[in-house]
């Protein structure tokens, strides 16, 4: 029984701090992008997440420049950017165009610069890596409070707009007519979507963050329809696919190429994808809906898929 | 529906057609003569866009059939020129009307066009048929929608087909622009002996202009010219209850009658309900 | 800068601002804009998994982007990008990265496969990239009349026996090929800014299709030719130079236009 369970289970997985760490910050940060990533999804706002993950880009690359954690760098550079998309009125679906992906692509050039000149400046190569594909493990105890208080931060402000952000999605028109802010609260909830781009940046690393935020969000949404309920379905997934793939990488070890490991984020970013092919299986067991005409970005019902 | 059947354009013959499960056409029959101007009305959801498909062969049916020129199969000859309801065309597109209309003339050819004196004549004499050649050389995205509308038909037009298929070209028009497109259309049909049959659900604007109408209405159909089609008693066989045909002002209405209406909450009334304008 | 192993860089790279001039200037029109960015995501793991083996980076790259072509086109026949494309595209780079990991030189292999490389162009790679080049635009040049009518107005398309479906599977297979011999010297993620910014901002200078593609090339060539020689002087990446001077193009492009639209006020409302 214990040769198993170690076959499993390498030896000092639970005695290491880095796992430690890992672990709780990964379930954190797994919840957080969950509460965001269901309203994501519903919303059909899926391309604002993949953008902020390409602007954390240059902002991580740029605090490495500088000499400061990337994880300011991810939230400096996300917030800015969440706040130009609001003014430009990038949450309409017809943001998905020419001069957003341009700019963009800008951006990636400019990340591109300030990694070359880390690299060159600080000696330390490793930057791109660390920036675009990230590794929990990579995450150091000092950063463990600044994690924690960005992920409160995010909690309570999702808290605060849950219901009228729900009615605004649901209905633009109703919500307004209800005297809500639609315009203040959609601001809102694109802060909060920076914050857990960043927070998804420092874990599995810029290009990889969509995953993590859209993954197990899209997963709970095939599976369930209230709201509620998917989020605690898609942290429940996201906390999963986070530990298992810890457990995998730390025992990857062991496995060829002898002492490297496996990224663990490869790990986590597959897993992820399992899931959600395997939540295909249940979703065509329930009731099919009538097929409605296909739209490809409509911030509809809750039922739609991004 | 007399004369030679190889001279028709087009011979819609006892069509039925299912869609998830639904009987969208029932036993639909018409004939359609070269150069005859053709109104296909019935209300949204009469099945005029599914009777369009069936006719461009995008559709099939589940009995009857459809002959055009003569021909069960349709041969990419060109016979139909087509005219969607819905387009749309980016502002930023690099594209002039002329060469859209271009386009018509050998667009499904593979290869680069070549630019030839007689290709540009002939997108002139088109753009000068729709009244387009004030604006040959501005963008496509950047006309407004009667513009766009007159370049699509010229680009339906130049590859010289026999019959022109309008999917509810006077849908988003107003009174006046739509009374250009008829007569404009009208013109086509008698100049160029073009057979035309347009869709629409208000009845209207084509009165004056249709040699014939195809009332389309729970499926089923009844052709005719305007005196025969409509009329009450015609039009309360196809609707299967009783239907009024009241003449105001020149303007014809096709009002639901009485008695066997229920309203939303179900009650019996006797409210009028406007089938067709 | 003209001289010895230069002379490739210049040729490939010259090559490759043609493709994707031409390729860019369909992949604009039809706004494939998912496409464009998802294939050469695709791609990563081949080109790093051929490194790892030793194969040679086209035919990594190529196998995955083709691949990844007929799925996207494939699965989009439903009629929507849906999550499983996008996780697996994710995958494919979580995939790539793996493979790198393997290899000695995790970091700037990365890099390098990301964002450019330019001097990294051995002589034996110029006569692929010219071959698999010459076939991209012989393919655009067979498709272009249909392609265009299909992109434009699809109805019409249809009704002429031009299939929409059998257009962008054509399409997707142009842009996967286009992918594979671009990649390796802008990088796979700035392959898009080039492919979009060049073709985006030959729309602003003219109004005719066939003047706008080639406008596209010419302003393709120019961004990579400034790249080239800015990063050869600098030692900065070439894919920083590309990203900027395409988003430059562009915004001169939206200049150009605010500017002829002011002197033509009151001729032709928009």
């Amino acid at each position: 029984m214990t040769a198993q369970v170690a076959a499993v289970f390498a030896p000092g997985l639970f005695s290491s701090e880095a796992v430690h760490i890992a672990a709780g910050v990964g379930a954190l940060v797994a919840v957080v992008t969950s509460v965001v990533g269901v309203f994501t999804v519903i919303r059909g706002q899926s391309f604002a997440g993949e953008a902020l993950g390409d602007i954390g880009a240059t902002g991580g690359s740029g605090a490495y420049l500088v000499a400061v954690g990337p994880l300011w760098g991810f939230v400096v550079g996300n917030v800015i950017a969440a706040g130009a998309m609001e003014l430009i009125g990038i949450q309409r679906p017809r943001g998905r165009d020419l001069a957003t992906g341009i700019v963009l692509g800008a951006s990636i050039g400019l990340a591109a610069l300030f990694l070359y000149l880390t690299t060159t400046s600080q000696s330390t190569t490793g930057a791109a890596v660390t920036i675009l594909f990230g590794s929990v493990f990579a995450i150091t105890s000092s950063t463990v409070p600044m994690i924690a208080l960005l992920s409160a931060i995010v909690l309570a402000t999702m808290l605060a707009i849950y219901r009228p952000l729900l009615l605004s999605t649901v209905s633009f028109d109703m919500a307004s007519s209800r005297g809500i802010h639609v315009r203040i609260v959609g601001a809102l909830y694109l802060f909060a979507l920076a914050l857990a781009t960043a927070l998804a940046a420092i874990t599995i690393g810029t290009i990889l963050s969509t995953a993590l935020l859209i993954g197990p969000a899209a997963t709970a949404v095939r599976l369930t329809k209230r709201p509620v309920l998917a989020i605690l379905t898609g942290a429940a997934i996201g906390i999963a696919t986070m530990w298992v793939g810890i457990v995998l990488a730390y025992d990857s070890y062991e496995w060829p190429p002898e002492g490297n490991g496996w990224p663990v984020s490869f790990f986590v970013v597959t897993l992820i994808f399992i899931a959600y092919l395997l939540s295909g299986l249940f979703a065509l067991r329930k009731p099919r809906r009538s097929p409605g005409p296909t739209e490809r970005s409509g911030a509809a019902a809750p039922a739609a898929e991004s | 529906m007399e004369g030679p059947a190889s001279s028709a354009v087009l011979e819609v013959q006892d069509l039925d057609v299912r869609l998830a499960g639904r009987k969208i056409l029932d036993q639909v029959s018409f004939t359609i003569a070269p150069g005859q101007f053709t109104g296909l009305i019935g209300s949204n959801g009469a099945g005029k866009t599914t009777l369009f498909r069936v006719i461009l062969g995008m559709q099939s049916a589940s009995a009857g059939r459809v002959l055009r020129g003569g021909r069960a199969r349709p041969r990419n000859d060109h016979l139909i020129g087509y005219v969607p309801q819905k387009f749309l065309l980016d502002p930023d597109l690099p594209m002039r009307a002329r060469d859209l209309v271009g386009l018509g003339l050998d667009g499904h050819r593979l290869g680069i066009a070549r630019p030839s004196r007689a290709r540009r004549a002939l997108v002139d004499e088109m753009l000068e048929a729709v009244d387009a050649s004030s604006f040959a050389d501005t963008r496509v995205g950047r006309l407004s929608g009667g513009e766009q509308q007159r370049i699509l038909i010229a680009h339906a037009l130049i590859a010289r087909p026999r019959l022109l298929l309008l999917d509810e070209p006077l849908a988003n028009l107003d009174l006046r622009s739509a009374h250009d497109v008829v007569a404009l259309l009208a013109r086509i049909a008698r100049e160029q002996e073009i057979a035309v049959l347009i869709s629409a659900h208000e009845i209207n604007p084509l009165v004056g202009v249709m040699d014939r109408v195809v009332y389309l209405a729970q499926g089923r159909a009844v052709s005719g010219t305007t005196e025969e089609v409509v009329r009450a008693d015609v039009l309360s066989k196809l609707y299967g209850h009783h239907v009024d045909v009241l003449d105001v002002h020149g303007r014809i209405l096709v009002i639901a009658g009485a008695g066997d209406q229920r309203d939303l909450a179900g009650h019996e009334g006797s409210f009028p309900e406007i089938l067709t304008t | 800068m003209f001289s010895g192993f230069m002379v490739n860089a210049w040729t490939v790279a010259s090559i490759v601002a043609v493709v994707a001039g031409v390729v860019g200037f369909f992949t604009v029109m039809r706004g494939s804009a998912f496409a464009a960015h998802a294939i050469p995501n695709g791609s990563f793991a081949g080109a790093a998994g051929a490194s790892l083996i030793g194969a040679s980076t086209l035919l990594g790259l190529g196998v995955f982007s083709l691949s990844g072509a007929l799925g996207i086109g494939l699965l989009s026949r439903r009629g929507r990008h849906d999550v499983a494309t996008a996780l697996a595209l994710v995958v494919m780079l979580a995939l790539g990265a793996l493979f790198l990991s393997w290899s000695e030189e995790y970091a700037p292999a990365v890099y390098s496969l990301l964002f450019g490389e330019v001097l990294g162009i051995a002589s034996n790679e110029v006569a692929p990239t010219a071959i698999l080049g010459g076939l991209c635009l012989l393919a655009v040049a067979i498709l272009y009349r249909p392609l265009m009518l299909s992109s434009v107005l699809p109805e019409s398309g249809r009704a002429r026996g031009i299939s929409a479906f059998r257009m962008e599977m054509s399409f997707l297979l142009v842009l996967g090929l286009a992918t594979t011999m671009t990649v390796p010297v802008v990088g796979t993620l700035l392959i898009f800014s080039l492919m979009i910014g060049a073709p985006a901002a030959a729309r602003s200078f003219t109004d005719r299709p066939f003047v706008a593609m080639l406008l596209s090339v010419a302003i393709a060539l120019l961004i990579v030719w400034f790249a080239i020689a800015a990063s050869y002087e600098s030692n900065y990446p070439v894919g920083f130079f590309v990203g900027t001077a395409s988003a430059a193009s562009y915004a001169v492009g939206r200049l150009w236009e605010a500017q002829r639209a002011r002197r033509h006020k009151g001729a032709r409302p928009r």
